[in-house]
């Protein structure tokens, strides 16, 4: 049985204007100690995705359907005392943006402490003791100063790395990192990517990576998650989705990369952009901007228009796409 | 101290790009923002006495560069680094601490107000956020109507209109947006409209400053596109400011690499990106997130950005540098011509240790 198990989750924002289904049939599981990377561009579901594991949807969102099955017990249906038992403890979340997650009037040992406390019984003394160590572990120069300052008197890579530390803290099973190095400059975000991506392999902790950078996602994980219009559309292993892509939207996002061209020429577009949430077109949610929506005598293809297209295997992907199935069907026979 | 690098870059300009008009030409600009203000503000209570102190934030400590005309000059660095500062200075958003900007031969940073009005319809520029680029209070018609009666108070109202149409049609806007407000488009919508703005005077030259930072992945080649088109279509000539090197890779004819205010190599596009010759780019190319698996090993670098308010002696980078020694930490490395023709400041490369 894998770790974490998502089936059919389903989430949905009552809004005064009509209720946007953020999140439509997502399933995915993850192993200890696998990393696996959602990718999406804004508006995906790929964030909502990542509060929905650590059932932190606030009203008015919530969960219509599905379960998060964390070592057999469903998040989605556990009290917010068991919940608080889970959160931070063992599954625990990076942030996007570093200030935003660190309480500005508590100093970094404080809020290191309190967590700690938080969860286990040990004294003040204890706690600092295992915040100094794993500020150590994320390779903070003088760790021991750090730990009496405020976040304001750091860096933006230093804060983040603080926060890797605090996820570090309890020991978790799973971490979930919503686009931790997006506000973080080039060089930083490498070096704070490698810090991450061995600490998991060190400690045998799962990472849930989100992020709308493929290239990231490259580099971190082993199995990858396309999301697109609330829906995952393709996941697979990272290195056959990057070398081999099979949905029209995979594909699209991956040649529009400048670095898949040669210098200078054009690039290849998507045309279009996204749908909204809260309006997403009928059938394959990807249809209006798809080059194969249409075939081979120039017409619109009906199913494409109408039918939410069924997962396929493709070599060791799953694809939803009714081009797709009719090749491989065309294989097949 | 740039006595060296103003010799050094025109003799570059001829030897790589022979034949090449110049068309801005900054020489050694500074630019230093007080971080206090006001009188009071700069007094500290010090051991028991009062002191003025005035500190500052050199922003940017003597930049040489050349524009050409017809090239993509990207400008890229991590945040800090001066690169948006230089853009503004160039549009005379901001004015120089010290130091000259010469647009066509002509001196442009002691110009004021009707002076630079014809530099202004020359040269336009594309902001990084198309949400706080555009009015919200002025319908898209009346954002790309604004320039145009500006710049041409004689042209009548159909001649203004028939240009808006002309440039909406160019960056593919619907005519129909033209009722409509900022706010009822997506970023990337808002970005076309932006550089519809800046095209509709028809300038020969546009500092872009992140134009594409703020879109998604599938939007950002929408906009790249559209700029090279623009680019090939009415001989444009880009200042181009980006912290994203796949996409200076792609767009870019020459590149200055800037760190602390202060360029460490200046390279045509592709020599740069094979044989980066700074030790700080060899960093920020390793540092590039690459779908491919096999990817040279990422240099790492020790230690984050100083702050700009106290610049570190010698070499800006020393603090971070692999190669760093007692030179570095002492004198300041000039912009020095490779045997490439391309330049690049650092000791390491002068000496050959590198």
């Amino acid at each position: 049985m894998a770790l974490l198990e998502v089936s059919n989750l389903d989430v949905r924002f009552a809004l005064r204007q009509g209720e946007v289904r953020a999140l439509r049939d997502v399933s995915f599981t993850l192993d200890r100690g696998e990393r696996l990377g959602i990718v999406g561009e804004s508006g995906a579901g790929k964030s909502v995705a990542a509060f929905t594991l650590l059932n932190l949807i606030a009203k008015p969102g919530y969960i219509a359907d599905g379960s998060i099955r964390f070592e057999g017990n469903d998040l989605a249906r556990m009290s917010a005392r068991e919940l608080r038992r889970v959160r931070g403890n063992r599954i625990s979340m990076i942030f996007q943006d570093p200030m935003m997650t660190l309480n500005p009037v508590l100093s970094i040992g404080e809020q290191m402490v309190e967590s700690l406390k938080a969860h286990r019984r040990i004294s003040t003394r204890e706690a600092r003791a295992i915040a100094l160590h794993k500020l150590k572990q994320v390779y903070i120069p003088s760790p021991e100063t750090r730990l009496d300052q405020y976040p304001h008197e750091l860096s933006g890579g230093m804060r983040q790395r603080i926060i890797i530390a605090i996820a570090l803290l309890l020991d978790p099973d799973i971490i979930v990192a919503d686009e931790p190095t997006t506000a973080l400059d080039v060089t930083i975000q490498a070096e704070i990517m490698t810090l991450l991506r061995e600490l998991c392999e060190k400690h045998n902790v799962g990472l849930v990576l989100i992020t709308h950078d493929l290239g990231v996602v490259s580099q971190m994980t082993q199995r990858t998650l396309v999301m697109y219009a609330g829906r995952v559309i393709e996941q697979g292993p990272t290195r056959e989705i990057i070398n081999d892509a099979q949905h029209p939207y995979t594909q699209g996002l991956l040649n529009a990369l400048p670095q898949m061209t040669t210098p200078g020429s054009r690039l290849n577009q998507i045309p279009g952009s996204m749908p909204s949430l809260a309006n997403t077109p009928s059938g394959c949610a990807f249809h209006p901007r798809c080059q194969y929506r249409y075939d081979a005598s120039g017409e619109p293809r009906r199913d494409c228009l109408e039918e939410v297209p069924e997962f396929v295997t493709s070599g060791n992907c799953d694809v939803a796409c009714h081009m797709v199935r009719d090749m491989l069907a065309k294989e097949a026979s | 101290m740039n006595a060296v690098a103003t010799q050094a870059s025109p003799a570059t300009a001829s030897q790589t790009h022979a034949g090449a008009e110049s068309l801005l030409e900054i020489r050694g600009l500074y630019k230093h923002f007080p971080l206090a203000d006001g009188f009071l503000e700069q007094l500290h209570f010090e051991k028991g006495r009062l002191v003025r102190r005035n500190e500052q934030v050199h922003a940017i400590n003597g930049v040489d560069l050349t524009v050409h005309r017809g090239e993509a000059l990207c400008v890229v660095g991590e945040s800090g680094c001066g690169k948006s500062t230089v853009a503004r200075l160039v549009m005379g958003l901001l004015s120089p601490s010290a130091g000259e900007i010469s647009y066509d031969g002509q001196r442009i940073d002691n110009m004021r107000g009707k002076q630079l009005l014809p530099y202004r319809q020359r040269m336009q520029m594309i902001f990084q956020n198309p949400y706080a680029s555009l009015n919200p209070r002025m319908t898209i018609q009346q954002t790309l109507e604004e320039p145009l009666r500006f710049h041409h108070p004689d042209w009548t109202t159909p001649q203004v209109q028939d240009k808006v149409a002309d440039v909406m049609a160019s960056v593919g806007i619907d005519p129909e947006w033209g009722k409509r407000f900022g706010h009822e488009f997506s970023g990337g919508q808002r970005q076309r409209i932006a550089i519809a703005r800046a095209l509709a005077v028809d300038p020969e030259f546009i500092v872009a400053d992140e134009p594409i930072s703020a879109l998604d992945v599938s939007i950002q080649a929408q906009v790249l596109n559209l700029l090279m088109d623009a680019q090939a279509e009415r001989h444009l000539t880009y200042l181009f400011i980006t912290h994203d090197l796949a996409v200076v890779e792609h767009f870019g004819t020459r590149v200055a690499v800037m760190y602390l205010g202060t360029v460490c190599e200046l390279a045509d596009t592709r020599s740069l990106f094979a044989r980066p010759k700074h030790p700080y780019t060899q960093a920020l190319l390793s540092a590039i997130p690459r779908l491919e698996d096999d990817r040279p090993e990422h240099v790492r670098l020790s230690g984050e950005v100083p702050t700009p308010v106290h610049l570190p002696s010698g070499c800006v980078f020393h603090g971070r540098c692999p190669h760093v020694m007692e030179r570095c930490r002492q004198e300041v490395p000039q912009l020095i011509v490779t045997d490439d023709g391309n330049q690049v400041a650092c000791h390491a490369v002068e000496e050959g240790r590198i």
